[in-house]
């Protein structure tokens, strides 16, 4: 069943150097108990599109121009500021990469926590206080009734973490985003937090997409992933088929770009000449055509669409095109 | 193999209003003439602040630095200078390490002037150094902002072999990049290695990476080290409970090996170096720790493979 669903969403940034759009017809749906993970580079659109179904944008300069984002029946991108205000927290909890400036400085782990909660429910303060402790044990904060009263910075990034996951799950919501939430933390903290969002996405059913630019996580975490370059969405396919059967030439080229521990020793890694293209630099055709190792004439004219080869995988390539036929 | 940087009971320590910080509390460690060294552990466990030592830019507390040979741990104006003509560093940050307004040239020949060469030879050796790094010869004129970051890492590359330096130490030098261009700067450095046998120092909390360009490594907990070996050693066979942990933790990428692995995950954080435990640093996380471990600190002694680990249990 799903939760969500975006439905070929644009998101376009009017400044001064001219409009780019830097999410382009996106699509993507999210189940319940589901994991889908949004894998690319810096700058490929990957925290606009979350930010996007938000309604979270900084606008100016950014703002959706066209698409849906479907939530529980409802067209998020229709709704007024006063409805998205009731969803946020309730339907959906979002947490961001950076817990340490992600939080209040000046308000105690418990205000911060309660503040969802008071915005959400009836909870009178004993109740809402008895409910932050119960929040804080799930996320497996130590010493928990201790950190009831502790402020941010007398917390670790983990325990910062901890009470950004205990804030977007407050009111148990059907929908969570997690926006790089490992990627400042220590490897062994790392492994905490995956294993505790797992546990909840587990206890609740939660549905969850799951942003970051590591594909050692992705292969962690992720049931589904879909994979971005300059804005669009160039393949999506199950967890297994991705890693074992890249179809585009940039999966292809992210995977043989991470080492795998334990795996034989080659001499060089596979690297993807040049770098990503400024959003207002993309060349015609393909975006990724100056950089790909399968460019054909045509890559640099025409821009490939989405096709489905296969039930639940998508790519966005020539080459992959000729492949299939 | 003869060593080329030997550190003997090298201990860093840094007096703050909140108290002592043992940031590297008695490492010993020897890297040898074409090596490369990995360096891991996790934020705090001072393996930045080791790097520093090295290249004296943090003061040595007590302890010894060896380089080629000679004690340069008390060296000072120009023989400290002769010393760093050995060995030079490289940065997480790229552009944090670049004068943003200093042009590419100005910082990669910085070196060079330092070391008394002429104007001509500069120029010329800037020319050449721009091209091993494969940057287009005109980013001379041009200024930091300009780059991108795997670009500013070629610039600082650059810079640290200015002097045919015989050891680079790497901090962290592609943790700041996108996959696809760490890959380009993590092969680039792997040719530099081959086209001038200079050895590498290579700081890192990505084990993946690490795994993939050491010869040999050694795990930092606390200030300390409390596993070396060699780099199939270390991945195959870890001994201290520590490395153990913390290859169990990396994630890694492969579904299917990911799913099937076993996994106790690390309870807890690292400890604050204001108050490292007493005993072994690591027995308040350890899953085998027994009463000894508190008390007694485990020397880092043979294990075997030529593997040191500091642990009573191993």
């Amino acid at each position: 069943m799903t939760v969500l669903e975006v439905r070929e969403l644009s998101t376009t940034l009017f400044t001064r150097r001219g409009t780019m759009t830097a999410v382009e017809s996106m699509s993507l749906g999210v189940g319940v108990g589901e994991t889908v993970a949004l894998v690319g580079e810096s700058g490929c659109g990957k925290s606009l599109t979350a930010l996007s179904i938000m309604r979270l944008l900084p606008d100016p300069p950014a703002r959706i121009t066209a698409g849906a984002v479907v939530l529980n029946g409802r067209d998020l991108v229709a709704l007024p500021e006063e409805a998205m205000l009731d969803i946020r927290g309730r339907e959906i909890g979002m947490i961001f990469q950076d817990p340490m400036s992600s939080l209040n400085p000046v308000a105690t782990v418990e205000k911060q926590i309660a503040e969802v909660l008071a915005a959400h429910t009836e909870l009178d303060r004993t109740r809402a206080r008895a409910r932050v402790l119960e929040l804080l044990e799930q996320v497996g904060m130590p010493d928990a009734e201790r950190r009831l009263d502790a402020y941010p910075h007398q917390l670790s990034g983990g325990m910062c973490q901890r009470v950004m996951i205990a804030m977007a799950i407050a009111c148990s919501p059907a929908m969570l985003i997690a926006d790089e939430p490992t990627t400042a933390l220590d490897v062994t903290v790392q492994a905490q937090v995956l294993t505790l969002l797992k546990r909840l996405q587990q206890d609740s059913g939660m549905a969850m997409i799951f942003i970051t630019h590591d594909l050692a996580v992705v292969a962690e975490v992720a049931d589904r992933v879909v994979v971005m370059y300059a804005g669009r969405k160039v393949e999506e396919a199950p967890v297994d088929d991705l890693f074992e059967a890249p179809k585009h030439p940039y999966t292809a080229g992210l995977i043989g770009a991470t080492p795998v521990p334990g795996a034989a020793r080659t001499e060089r890694l596979a690297d993807i000449p040049g770098m990503v293209p400024a959003l207002n630099e993309l060349p015609a055709g393909c975006a990724f055509a100056p950089r790909c190792p399968r460019v054909m004439a045509r890559c640099r004219t025409d821009r490939p669409v989405l096709t489905e080869p296969r039930p639940g995988r998508l790519v966005a390539c020539f080459a992959a095109e000729k492949d299939a036929a | 193999m003869s060593e080329l940087l030997s550190l003997s009971d090298l201990h860093v320590r840094f007096h703050t209003a909140a108290g002592v910080v043992r940031a590297v509390n008695g490492v010993s460690l020897d890297l040898a003439v074409g090596e490369t060294l990995g360096l891991v552990g996790e934020s705090g466990c001072g393996k930045s602040t080791l790097g520093k030592a090295i290249m004296r830019l943090v003061p040595v507390s007590q302890g010894e630095i060896r380089v080629d040979g000679a004690d340069v741990t008390h060296l000072a104006g120009t023989a400290l200078n002769q010393m760093r003509r050995k060995v030079q560093m490289i940065f997480q940050d790229p552009y944090g390490s670049l004068n943003p307004r200093q042009t590419v040239g100005r910082s990669v020949g910085q070196p060079l002037v330092v070391a008394g060469w002429k104007r001509d030879a500069i120029a010329a050796r800037i020319d050449e150094l721009l091209r091993l790094v494969r940057l287009p010869p005109d980013a001379k004129q041009r200024y930091p902002h300009e780059f991108s970051g795997g670009q500013r890492q070629r610039i600082g590359i650059a810079r640290a072999l200015a002097l045919s330096p015989k050891l680079i130490i790497c901090d962290e030098p592609v943790s700041a990049l996108d996959v696809s261009v760490r890959a380009q700067v993590i092969n680039l450095l792997e040719e530099l290695k081959q086209q001038f046998g200079v050895s590498y120092l290579f700081i890192s909390h990505d084990l993946s990476v690490v795994e993939h360009i050491a010869d040999r490594v050694a795990v930092m907990y606390l200030g300390t080290i409390v596993e070396a070996g060699g780099r199939d050693q270390i991945w195959k066979r870890p001994q201290h409970p520590y490395t153990k942990a913390l290859l169990e933790a990396a994630p890694i990428a492969n579904p299917r090996l990911a799913r099937a692995r076993r996994r106790t995950v690390l309870q807890g954080e690292l400890p604050s170096p204001l108050a490292p435990p007493a005993g072994c640093p690591f027995h308040s996380r350890c899953p085998i720790a027994q009463e000894r471990c508190k008390s007694d600190r485990p020397a880092l002694r043979p294990v075997g493979e030529g593997a040191l680990a500091a642990c009573h249990f191993v």
